[in-house]
């Protein structure tokens, strides 16, 4: 709780290399530059360490293939459910297949779908929400009523229906997960677009006889980008989460790609024997979502101050 | 008024330091108020005015701030404020003290009535009954002049206006008849008309009940119509402290001095009459706008501007001034297409400003240009200073070949009076005034002949105020500029226009020379507008 | 203007109920395509092995799916509207009447999970909000962190190992109705309801923080903190009375996370709900089953959010007034 007076001067310390202003009052505090927003993020432990982790699950998902101890499908039936040892960390499954192996090849199929999809969310969603923000008017109305449309399906409900329409596969859980959470973006851009369009900065720009093109470009998306990014972050986190269940019902990736809500699926038999099966796969996918989650909680706090994408996911007109 | 000493002090303040992490905010500020008195504290932004005044009160709770000196109330008891305990006081607060601040907006709880937000203190305090307390909310809306109190009782803040709200505010703070009423700004937010009556309402009350004001202002003029004693504070130091009169006519130190030259007072004389024969270059007629205003319960429209007519002569200032809401911050943005108009028509010497479109429109662009108000969001953060400046160039093509746009932008920045290596700098690496500067570069990239100024200095302080008008001026006549001069400061329209425009609910007031109409103002509404300024001499020279 | 509309709450309501059917008719849009948008014909594939000339025909007529397609969509806009959502491929059953089977056991759950999840969250994210920066707060931002991240199915199947597999305290799947046997609905219902609670509370704990954080920021809380009000009541009347409205709102938003994560938690633990009855269908490619269910969650989800829209303009005087 807080009472400070608006006419405080910053009370972080002077940056070096910032001249004290000639004529007039302390600058007040202002959104970092890019550099400085990196500088920032690097003071926060949780932040760094959520980015150490995501580097280790690139990594593994890069490299999988050379770092997995046993092939995926390796079936090794006298071994079946054996609990983890030194030749199996994580345990066998009731094939013997090495859980381990199975956990690191999966990284690759579930960041590859959380990246795709959340790579077509943020295009579709940034540009219409721009759009939207932008132009104002009877287009703006049309698309925030589609968009209000969408957010009125639960996430995976929505995602079912799709899968249910296309039939399961790697792409059509990428394009249902993408369609999914192209709304969010969509409110986040225009709620940012449309703080950033009322601006002086952008209405002098306009005044010149800018093209908007040009506006858009140099001003307004600069100037949104810090909810954006921070809203990826999170996205990729349920992103995550959506393939997981996907998978886990059996409608995202199939077989005989391994994924962590298939195996998953596949411990549900074995819940008393052998808890190895599903422990790791979870801890698994519980791990990089939370990275996700924590990196994007830590940029928020920097590129986000205005907590757009905090107050846009529970806004509703 | 004749303050009552014998009772001696009823605050009194002695080296108060303010630190919020390492860093000493307020640097040992001391000062003491009796009963019936008011002190004033002034200081431009960043001086610590008020967080002086909530350190002394016990109210500052910023996180990481430590608070030494003392601070000691005499009222029912003798409380040491600086380090008391939060149990202490708030037994202080809203009984002893009572509290003002600036923003009647946002001040008031939106869901509670004003009935109830009146009897809190009284109950807590006084333990009064509902009904007692009721009664006496009833007794506080009527004298700090709520029309219909009995029903307003029971209303709510979004049923008043910004002036009645802070009535409402000052009949909270003197509820429990405190000692001593701390006023933050308490008028900053409000039209000048409505800030005479609510420090009329203020001094009216002091003299009914004795109590102590303490009244934090950035404003000398204000400060002179309520002050018996002034604190002059300047990067959380007292510079000057003694009696208004002295303050005023004798000042010791040079920043005080500064302040008082630098202010804007009625009666400074305006640029020279232009010529009768100045052909006009600016003409609108008939301008009508009309807004759709969307609210949770439905829509409605706004007739911000109602058939305004003007005309601003070339290489001449035409004021417009007005309150809030008077629609003349609407006809800048009409002027350079933010908003449209419903009806009407501008003409640029022979061109349709409304009707321009495609490369008619490009070129009306560049003759017309225009600063806005806040110094510190018309500058894209991510944008440096020569990026801003050079985006008009950028634009139409202009200067572009052999770093011929960097020449410009060194030019610009040579004739706004800032050194050629801001060029590279970001916008938070320059103070407010420097800011400003920028964007009058910026707007005089592309050489307009007019530049609308919309409330171009109000954001400044006004030492960095009067520095930019003579910069605006010098340009004017350098440059043979037309100015199209938004205010609601009538003493700066007065200093810089050579037309006048008073505007109130979006139509024409009063449009004469400024040299005649601040002479003899016709409309009755000028009169109450000049009248409601603070004089220059504070209020106690008689 | 109608005379019903002078009321200013009113008015307010007219313009939500508005934009609700405005939001359901797309909604409706939506559900109608999914038979349309299958590729190949839905008939032929629900029918599967079962295919014959006649009972091909007699499925498509009976589906209206042989008529043109803006009649189609009238007239299923107009059958859903009475309640009529079309018959089962797999069961030929009226779906209506299988969705209304499951609603009971799906509702309870999501109750249970939204009551759990406030319990969780209301006291955890407004405490966070009034202590903010301390190590309270940071310990709470972090524990809401790890149930944001928690794969709820995953949870689940923690949850059973645990307390059913390894414990033995309570079952690990089935569902008893309440009116049947209160005792054996909680037992049964304490497992799942934990699942979609947790997770929901998590995600409400953040909410409900940032929502107090912006009351506690305004200026209004500095005025009754001026007036030497007791924490308390600060707290209370201010406060937490300001942060109402925004709460509302997340609580109705969250109900369509907790009505998604529902489909998933039935599935771990064998709920016979709605969830589960969407995920046999679509297994099935039972269209209008998918159709019917989905149309009912999202209009459950919509009619949630406009019963806040009264309670908001109950609570505001802005709107009550204005």
């Amino acid at each position: 709780m807080t009472l400070v007076d608006p006419s405080l001067p910053d009370p972080l310390p002077h940056e070096p290399g910032v001249a004290e202003p000639a004529d007039g009052a302390p600058v007040p505090p202002e959104p970092a530059g890019r550099l400085s927003a990196v500088r920032l993020l690097a003071t926060n432990p949780v932040t760094v360490a959520a980015a150490v982790v995501l580097v280790v699950v690139v990594v593994l998902a890069v490299l999988g293939r050379w770092i997995a101890p046993y092939g995926e499908n390796e079936v090794d039936v006298v071994n079946a459910l054996q609990p983890p040892s030194g030749a199996h960390w994580f345990g066998t499954d009731e094939l013997g297949r090495d859980v381990l192996s199975r956990v690191v090849l999966a990284t690759g199929v579930s960041l590859q779908v959380a990246l795709v999809s959340v790579t077509f969310a943020f295009v579709v969603g940034v540009t219409v929400g721009i759009v939207s923000g932008f132009t104002r008017g009877w287009l703006d109305t049309v698309l925030m009523r589609l968009v209000d449309v969408m957010f009125a399906f639960p996430v995976l409900l929505l995602a079912l229906a799709i899968v249910a329409v296309l039939g399961p596969g790697l792409l059509t859980t990428m394009l249902a997960i993408g369609v999914v959470y192209t709304p969010i973006f969509a409110r986040v851009a225009r709620a940012s677009t449309l703080s950033v369009a009322v601006e002086p900065y952008v209405q002098a720009s306009r005044t010149m006889g800018t093209p908007s093109w040009f506006t858009l470009g140099r001003h307004v998306l600069p100037n949104i980008s810090g909810p954006l990014i921070v809203q990826t972050s999170l996205s990729l986190a349920f992103a995550i989460l959506s393939e997981a269940a996907l998978s886990f019902l059996g409608l995202g990736v199939q077989p005989p790609s391994p994924s962590w809500g298939r195996m998953l699926s596949e411990a549900q038999g074995f819940l008393g024997q052998a808890w190895w099966m599903s422990v790791f796969p979870g801890l698994a996918i519980f791990v990089t979502a939370l990275a996700f989650n924590l990196l994007g909680d830590g940029m928020r706090d920097v590129l986000d101050p205005k907590q757009r994408t905090v107050i846009e996911a529970r806004r509703k007109r | 008024m004749s303050p009552e000493t014998a009772d001696g002090p009823v605050i009194e303040v002695t080296d108060l330091r303010v630190a919020i992490g390492r860093r000493e905010i307020v640097h040992g500020v001391s000062f003491a108020l009796h009963r019936g008195q008011t002190l004033g504290l002034v200081g431009e932004s960043g001086s610590g005015k008020s967080m002086t005044v909530l350190a002394a009160t016990g109210l500052l709770d910023a996180p990481a701030s430590r608070v030494t000196g003392s601070s000691v109330l005499r009222g029912a008891g003798t409380t040491q404020l600086v380090g008391a305990s939060p149990r202490t006081l708030r037994a202080v607060h809203g009984n002893e003290i009572g509290f003002v601040f600036q923003d009647p907006s946002t001040s008031l709880n939106p869901l509670l009535t004003l009935g109830r937000q009146i009897t809190e203190p009284l109950e807590v305090h006084r333990h009064l009954t509902r009904r007692a307390a009721r009664s006496r909310a009833l007794e506080l809306l009527t004298a700090v002049g709520i029309p219909d109190p009995e029903t307003r009782l029971d209303g709510y803040p979004h049923q008043l206006s910004g002036g009645q709200r802070q009535r409402v505010m000052i009949a909270v703070a003197l509820a429990c008849d405190p000692l001593m009423l701390v006023a933050d700004e308490p008028t900053t937010a409000l039209d000048v008309t409505t800030q005479a009556q609510i420090i009329e309402l203020v001094r009216d009350l002091q003299e009914r009940t004795g109590t102590a004001v303490v009244w934090i202002s950035h404003d000398l003029g204000v400060i002179g119509q309520v002050a018996d004693d002034v604190v002059v504070l300047r990067e959380g130091a007292a510079v000057e402290q003694a009696p208004i009169l002295d303050v005023v006519d004798r000042p010791r130190h040079p920043y005080t001095r500064e302040l008082l030259a630098a202010r804007p007072v009625l009666g400074h004389p305006g640029p020279a009459p232009a010529d009768a024969d100045t052909p006009v270059l600016l003409r609108a007629e008939e301008l009508d706008v009309h807004f759709p205003v969307t609210t949770p319960t439905g829509r409605s429209t706004v007739h911000a501007v109602d058939h305004v007519s003007f005309a601003v002569r070339r290489g001449c200032t035409l004021g417009i001034v007005g309150e809030s809401g008077s629609g003349k911050s609407t006809i800048a943005n009409v002027l350079t297409g933010l908003v449209r108009a419903s009806s009407g028509s501008v003409h640029l010497e022979d061109t349709d400003v409304l009707a321009a479109r495609g490369s008619a429109l490009r070129a009306l662009r560049r003759r017309i240009a225009m600063v806005f108000q806040d110094p510190f969001s018309s500058l894209d953060p991510r944008v440096r200073v020569d990026g801003a400046i050079g985006e008009p160039l950028r634009v139409h093509r202009l200067a572009a070949r052999h770093g011929g746009r960097d020449a410009r932008v060194r030019e610009l920045l040579d004739l706004v009076g800032l050194p050629e290596a801001f060029a590279s700098r970001y916008p938070h690496e320059l103070s407010g005034g420097q800011r400003q500067r920028v964007s009058i570069a910026r707007a005089l990239a592309l050489d307009p002949e007019v530049v609308i100024l919309d409330e171009s200095t109000a954001s400044l302080d006004v030492s960095i105020q009067a520095k930019v008008l003579d910069l605006l001026a010098d340009l004017q006549r350098e440059l043979g500029l037309t100015y199209l001069f938004i205010a609601h400061d009538l003493a700066v329209v007065q200093q810089m226009s050579h037309d006048v425009l008073v505007m109130q609910h979006g139509r024409t007031v009063e449009q004469r020379p400024a040299a005649a109409l601040f002479e003899a103002p016709e409309a009755d509404y000028t009169r109450r507008l000049l009248a409601a300024i603070p004089p220059a001499r504070p209020r106690v020279a008689g | 203007m109608p005379a019903f509309l002078a009321h200013p709450v009113a008015r307010f309501l007219a313009r939500r109920v508005v934009y609700s059917a405005i939001v359901l008719l797309g909604v409706m849009v939506v559900t109608f395509s999914i038979v349309h948008l299958v590729p190949g014909d839905p008939v032929r594939i629900a029918l599967g092995t079962r295919y014959t000339e006649e009972a091909y025909t007699a499925l498509r007529a009976a589906s209206g799916l042989d008529r043109p397609l803006p009649a189609q969509f009238v007239s299923y806009v107009g059958s859903a509207l009475t309640g009529d959502l079309g018959v089962s491929f797999r069961t030929g059953q009226p779906v209506a009447v299988s969705l209304a089977d499951r609603l009971p056991a799906t509702a309870s759950l999501a109750v249970v999970g939204l009551v759990i999840a406030l319990v969780i969250a209301l006291p955890l994210g407004i405490w966070a909000a009034l202590h903010e920066g301390r190590v309270s707060d940071a310990v709470i931002r972090v524990g809401s962190q790890l149930g944001v991240s928690v794969p709820d199915f995953w949870l689940g199947i923690l949850l059973i190992t645990l307390f059913a597999a390894t414990l033995g305290w309570l079952p690990s799947s089935g569902y008893t109705p309440f009116l049947e046997d209160p005792g054996g609905w909680l037992s049964h219902v304490l497992l799942p309801g934990l699942t979609v609670g947790l997770v929901a509370g998590a995600i409400m704990t953040r909410y409900i923080r940032a929502a107090v954080l912006e009351v506690v920021s305004m200026s209004y809380v500095r005025t009754a903190r001026s007036k030497g009000l007791p924490p308390r009541i600060v707290t209370l009347r201010h406060i937490l009375r300001n942060a109402l409205v925004p709460v509302l709102t997340i609580a109705g938003i969250q109900l369509a996370t907790i009505l998604g994560g529902v489909i998933v938690v039935e599935v771990v633990f064998a709920w016979p709900g709605l969830g589960r009855l969407v995920y046999d269908a679509v297994a099935a490619r039972d269209y209008p089953l998918i159709q019917g269910a989905v149309l009912l969650i999202a209009a459950m989800f919509l009619l949630v959010n406009l019963v806040v829209d009264v309670l908001y303009a109950a609570i505001d005087p802005r709107i009550r007034l204005s």
